[in-house]
């Protein structure tokens, strides 16, 4: 039977865990507050904002070390992420239906914002360029010790083989760029005009076709085979 | 792990995974959830193949579970 993986939705059970809740106090407080009007709004909208600022300096902080923008531009990136993820909050508020705490809602849409904004970002200095194709780094980025490279050798070949002959052309080109190139998988996304999650599926079905060749051809068991 | 069992295992994929925009649309819920202690990954196990399987949307819930759980970042 063909997987539903990798965008095939949540399972009934994990849609029916997904409802609705009573809000705890905190909750019910910052909507009281965000819907107030006048003074007390403001400062609700203040506070929020401040909230969401330093999650994202945090944030890109957290971040700094796997991408390649650095300095005031990191700063610059979450201070606008929080001031977009504010206006995704106050624009969505009556989306809120208390399925979480609503600051752990409010805070995804900046943590969201952050993910983005570097993948874009990332085009204004790559380390690397869009189908630079470097095979030679496959190991590595595979975590392949480098005492070992010569004895993985012939698998790598293969699965070079299947890449360039087995893959279609788009399929060929975001794997490339994600497994061989390392360009992040949001940069990408941002750089082709495609969302996160049409990606991932490209990633996914190659990653599924190399093994079912790889397997036929040899080089790996069966037994295992898109296994859980 | 054997260089063969590495590759393996970058090339499996877990037919529960649901995918990025279905892990994130409750990507909130899970971590308040993971926050409290509770076993998200039980109760969202497509959720959580596709958290292990995603760079990107790992990252995210890293980052966001931190954001919740952290005092310091206004929690």
């Amino acid at each position: 039977m063909e997987p539903a993986g990798a965008g095939g939705g949540l399972s009934d059970v994990e849609c029916a865990l997904v409802q609705a809740g009573a809000l705890d106090q905190e909750s019910a407080g910052w909507l009281r507050r965000l819907g107030a009007a006048g003074g007390e709004r403001q400062a609700a909208e203040r506070e929020l904002h401040g909230r969401l600022v330093r999650i994202a300096l945090a944030e890109v902080r957290r971040r700094a070390a796997s991408t390649p923008v650095t300095g005031p531009e990191l700063d610059d990136v979450a201070h606008q992420a929080a001031d977009d993820a504010m206006l995704a909050i106050l624009a969505k508020l009556r989306d809120f239906r208390g399925e979480s705490r609503f600051i752990t809602w409010a805070y995804r849409f900046v943590i969201l914002e952050v993910s983005s904004k570097l993948g874009r970002h990332y085009w204004r200095n790559p380390p690397v360029a869009l189908d630079a194709g470097q095979w030679e780094r496959l190991p590595d980025r595979l975590g392949i010790d480098p005492e070992r490279h010569a004895e993985s050798a012939g698998i790598l070949a293969e699965v070079r083989r299947v890449v360039d002959e087995e893959l279609t052309s788009h399929q060929r080109r975001v794997f490339v760029a994600i497994v061989v190139d390392g360009i992040p998988l949001d940069a990408l996304a941002a750089r082709l005009g495609l969302k996160r999650n049409a990606i991932y599926k490209v990633i996914f079905d190659a990653r599924r076709k190399i093994r079912r060749a790889l397997v036929a051809n040899g080089y790996l068991e069966e037994q295992g085979l898109e296994q859980r | 792990m054997s260089e063969r069992e590495r590759l393996e295992r970058f090339l499996r994929t877990d037919p529960r995974d649901v995918g990025c925009e279905e892990a994130m649309a409750v990507l909130h819920v899970y971590v308040d959830l993971a926050a409290a202690g509770g076993d998200a990954a039980e109760r969202y196990p497509g959720v959580a193949a596709h958290l292990l399987a995603c760079g990107p949307c790992g990252e995210d819930f890293a980052g966001l579970l931190l954001a919740v759980t952290s005092g310091q970042r206004g929690g």
